[in-house]
């Protein structure tokens, strides 16, 4: 419907400033990116063309294919993880009301706000030799299981993957809180008249009523779990040797260690087509089942 | 309705939970600050040593100039696209919108050799209006949803009164849609704040534009195993975006959950 007097054409105008940033300094970029992954480039020198041999290597070599397992690894502790224990906190609150909900869910979203660079000084600490964790256990007489957990080959995935789930906890919870205060009480109060208990209300009317909820909870941590650069550039560095080395640190790595740049920039955008694809798929499953 | 060990369960899981959110946060404190003999040396010897007092300052001169462009540019696009009908005007919005599923990871190798070619690597113009675009991204969706939610009679009363579009926006829809400004302002405030990539990469070799979370790093760097002194660089590097989401917790959380698909 068109305004009264409006003339159409001023739309442009107010449109413009802000397409003409974004133009230049992202979609052109995706572009340029894109363009540059079809080549083999140092960065210095002239580069050749490569066509989809850089998404192949990403592909075949096993140290790139390794670090998109890694990333598959830490979708569990940064998506899946996170919505189970949001469930419980949200199913709990959801049952009892309790007071200083307000509280809860202010301090638990807190992980979310805090600089990424803070949180890996912080669980640097934690995980370090005299950190709390190793404390603990000598303290329970464990001594033996104590370890540099970033540092160790078997654990600095967990160990990193966890940290993930501190962060993203808080998030889930939210999402699911306010979902829950749209689903009916008659329902909770129909199931609790047919005697459901808390595991079967859950199932019954908890978690069919926050489908929607729980697909936008998982869209955005499996994408902070793809795209977690920051945390494992400050924690481990991708070592100990490649144990967490993920795609969105072999970007950097790739074009500042080793020198393929072309290769780095076809990683990116492998990132950013999984990124759009677990959207749309998430999206599409939830519109899909009426 | 529900008995009194399942409320005590409820608060004893939430209880939990809590601890474990604000633990790392509250042993950052007490290893900064060292509850048993509370000192803030270690925040004057990590100031001076971190440099932190230029680091902090290009961080607020880059928020400061990141918010105000990115939310007067996203306020016009979204005015236009949420109220005005013209040709591609769908289009562009989906054009908007692709941008918040696109990861800094995809664009920022390209980014650098791009800067780099027109000189703005190392510069604060050069960080700045990448996060600008991303924010642009992000705030052309917010502000459209904003003005398309927004009483179509304020719009065609001051249009009745002979207002023109801009009149119509400064006077009228603007002032009203305060909140939903200040939640947009909220959240780009905290992603311009803490973003660590594009620092890390578009920064690189002039220590003078290096912003607060770049500078930590560094400082983490060289001053591993003291952590005392990373401790209170940490505190330094959060706490201003703590303390506006203690604040403003409603805007932070209802912005993250309705503008729900970026990061």
């Amino acid at each position: 419907m068109r305004h009264p007097g409006e003339p159409r054409r001023i739309g442009y105008l107010y449109v413009l400033p802000a397409f003409v940033v974004y133009a230049a300094f992202l979609l052109w970029p995706l572009l340029h990116g894109a363009y540059l992954s079809l080549f083999r480039w140092d960065g210095l020198t002239v580069g050749t063309w490569a066509g989809l041999g850089n998404y192949r290597q990403a592909i075949s070599d096993p140290q790139l294919r390794g670090s998109f397992w890694h990333a598959v690894v830490l979708l569990f502790f940064y998506a899946i993880l996170p919505c189970c224990i949001a469930f419980v906190l949200v199913s709990a609150m959801s049952r009892s009301r309790p007071r200083g909900m307000t509280f809860f869910r202010t301090v638990l979203f807190l992980p979310q706000v805090v600089a990424m660079v803070a949180v890996a000084v912080a669980w640097q600490w934690i995980y370090s030799d005299h950190g709390p964790i190793n404390g603990t256990l000598r303290f329970a007489g464990l001594g033996g299981l104590t370890r540099g957990w970033l540092g160790d080959f078997t654990w600095a995935l967990p160990s990193v993957g966890l940290i993930g789930t501190w962060v993203e906890i808080g998030l889930a919870m939210v999402l699911f809180l306010a979902g829950v205060q749209k689903i009916p009480r008659e329902l909770y109060e129909a199931a609790r008249v047919d005697g459901a208990g808390a595991v079967r209300e859950f199932f019954a009317v908890t978690l069919p009523g926050l489908r929607r909820e729980l697909a936008i909870a998982l869209t955005l941590t499996t994408v902070a779990a793809l795209r977690n650069f920051d945390l494992i550039y400050l924690t481990t560095g991708g070592g100990p040797g490649n144990a967490t080395k993920v795609p969105a640190y072999e970007v950097y790595n790739r074009t500042f260690n080793t020198g393929e740049v072309g290769l780095a920039c076809a990683i990116g955008i492998t990132i950013a087509i999984i990124v759009f694809v677990v959207t749309a798929v998430i999206n599409r499953v939830v519109e899909g089942r009426p | 309705m529900t008995s009194r060990t399942e409320r005590l369960t409820t608060y004893a899981v939430l209880g939990l939970f809590a601890v474990i959110a604000v633990f790392p946060l509250l042993a950052v404190a007490e290893q900064a600050i060292g509850l048993s003999h509370p000192t803030f040396g270690a925040f004057t010897e990590a100031w001076r040593r971190g440099h932190f007092a230029r680091y902090l300052t290009n961080s607020l001169i880059v928020v400061t100039v990141v918010v105000v462009v990115a939310s007067v540019l996203s306020i016009l696009a979204g005015y236009a696209l949420g109220t005005m009908e013209f040709r591609g005007a769908t289009t562009l919005f989906y054009v908007f919108l692709a941008g918040l599923m696109v990861p800094t990871e995809a664009i920022v190798i390209p980014l650098y050799f791009d800067l780099r070619s027109v000189g703005l690597d190392n510069t604060l113009p050069g960080l700045m209006l990448p996060q600008i675009a991303q924010s642009v991204s992000f705030g052309v969706f917010w502000m459209r949803a904003y003005f398309r939610s927004a009483p179509r009679s304020l719009v065609e009363a001051s249009r009745i009164d002979g207002a023109s579009s801009w009149t119509t926006l400064r006077r009228v829809l603007v002032p009203v849609g305060r909140p939903a400004i200040l939640t947009m302002i909220v959240l780009i405030a905290m992603w311009t704040w803490n973003e660590f990539l594009l620092a890390l990469v578009i920064i690189n070799a002039n220590e003078d534009r290096r912003t607060a979370p770049l500078g930590l790093s560094v400082f983490q760097g060289q001053h591993q195993t003291e952590y005392p002194l990373l401790m209170a660089g940490a505190l330094i590097v959060a706490t201003p975006v703590v303390l506006v989401y203690v604040f403003l917790q409603r805007h932070f959380i209802a912005g993250m959950l309705s503008g729900a698909i970026k990061e």
